[in-house]
């Protein structure tokens, strides 16, 4: 099993970034009346922000990294680390991270990469980089996460469209000899790889004239190769089945108990999937934050969203043990426990 | 567990069913208020309360809510 623990690493703030472009599914005419509200009464989603062409999850991102920068009296020369993790990166080639690396002003003597995750990126990010920062000890990093996950979805695809909102974040980490340790535990199943994909544009299926063609799949499902594909029941069973074991397997390696934590911060996939695995967990409801309602699924941006958004006070001056716990697309998911001392959230940045 | 007290917990958990309108029989997918939606909903439901996975392969072979039933009956003895 990939547990890891690390030391010596404290996350100090956290900064999110959406579109100001606000959509509501209360006004998603695809589907009926009827089935909008019970898409908003299920999934626990009414409004997402979605970028217009010209911002990218990287402009998100940069704006989220300047706040913090500048909030702190940040200097540029101590980030040793710029981490981009997202799935709608500015350019094939060259990596998003090294782009943002020169446009955040920060030195040359930054290691700067990407990782490829979606929803269980920034459980992922935060294990690489805090790991990355206490081997060489780092002052500080830069974990920068999100996607403009609005790119793909076919507007006439009520299972993938009404779901997914924009969003980019930032993580600031400091290396810190008196930082408690973080626990992690990361899984990844690539049977799963089809339940949550885009087909075409990739090396394996380059762009043809098929790409193109709209094609019904299936009741309120018109979408074709670029557009992203998501088999709900697959992607639901797979979440139910692993996202609870992973949690209680980490629990069992750190020796902790549920009762230990003062928040459980999950990936927000959908109301029902997440109520179904908070149950399962026996956690009680007021200490999992919600930001489904107003920001939808925003991939990995999910975890830092929801602590932006619904734990600043909480946050502040305080002490908490936490547990954060992301799954999906991969199909790949992981969980980590750690502990936060007076994590600065600093209020939602939007941008147009 | 019976099949009553099975059919009252879908008619408990979907709105669009009202009390006592299912029957062992119905096939649920062609009911007028059925949508792919309610299939997450009683995954769900059969996941919480009794533990077991309902598959998508289950729900397209099913032609009856007896025929679900047996599946989750079959299941927990397991």
């Amino acid at each position: 099993m990939a547990y890891l623990t690390v030391n010596n690493v404290q996350l100090r703030a956290i900064s999110a970034c959406v579109p100001k472009n606000k959509e509501s599914n209360h006004d998603y005419d695809w589907i009926s009346e009827k089935e909008r509200a019970l898409l908003i009464k299920t999934t626990g989603i009414e409004f997402r922000h979605i970028a217009p062409k010209h911002i990218t999850t990287s402009d998100m991102c940069f704006a989220s990294a300047e706040a913090l920068i500048n909030d702190l009296e940040i200097d540029r020369n101590d980030i040793e680390i710029l981490l981009f993790v997202s799935q709608s990166p500015d350019y094939f080639l060259p990596a998003t991270s090294i782009i943002l690396q020169h446009r955040l002003g920060l030195n040359k003597a930054t290691m700067a990469f990407d990782i490829q995750l979606g929803c269980s990126g920034y459980v992922y990010g935060l294990s690489v980089i805090s790991n990355l920062m206490s081997n060489g000890k780092f002052k500080k990093g830069l974990l920068l996460v999100g996607d403009k996950s609005s790119f793909s979805p076919s507007k006439q695809d009520k299972s993938t469209y009404p779901i997914f909102g924009d969003a980019g974040t930032a993580t600031l980490l400091e290396y810190d000899p008196a930082a408690e340790k973080m626990d992690f535990n990361l899984q990844s199943d690539g049977s799963g790889a089809n339940a949550i994909m885009i087909q075409d544009g990739g090396m394996r299926n380059s762009y043809t004239d098929k790409s193109d063609e709209m094609v019904e799949v299936g009741p309120g499902i018109i979408r074709n190769r670029k557009n992203l594909m998501l088999d709900g029941i697959e992607v639901f069973n797979f979440s139910l089945r692993e996202a609870t074991p992973n949690v209680t397997d980490l629990l069992a390696y750190n020796a902790t108990e549920i009762k230990d934590y003062d928040f459980f911060i999950f990936h927000q996939a959908n109301k029902l999937m997440n109520e179904s695995i908070r149950k399962k967990l026996k956690i009680e409801p007021g200490k999992v934050p919600y930001s489904l309602q107003n920001y939808g699924n925003t991939s990995s941006a999910s975890i830092p969203l929801t602590i932006v958004t619904e734990l600043p006070d909480k946050m502040q001056d305080k002490k908490l043990s936490i547990l954060l716990s992301a799954f999906g697309v991969g199909l790949s998911w992981a969980s980590a426990s750690l502990t936060v001392t007076n994590l600065k959230c600093l209020p939602l940045i939007e941008i147009e | 567990m019976d099949i009553k007290d099975f059919i009252n917990k879908i008619e408990t958990e979907i709105d669009e069913f009202e009390e006592g309108s299912l029957k062992p029989e119905t096939n649920l997918r062609n009911t007028s208020a059925w949508t792919s939606m309610h299939a997450l909903i009683l995954i769900a439901l059969i996941d919480t309360e009794y533990n077991v996975t309902i598959t998508g392969e289950d729900l397209r072979t099913i032609t009856s809510i007896e025929d679900l039933y047996n599946i989750v009956k079959e299941r927990t003895r397991q």
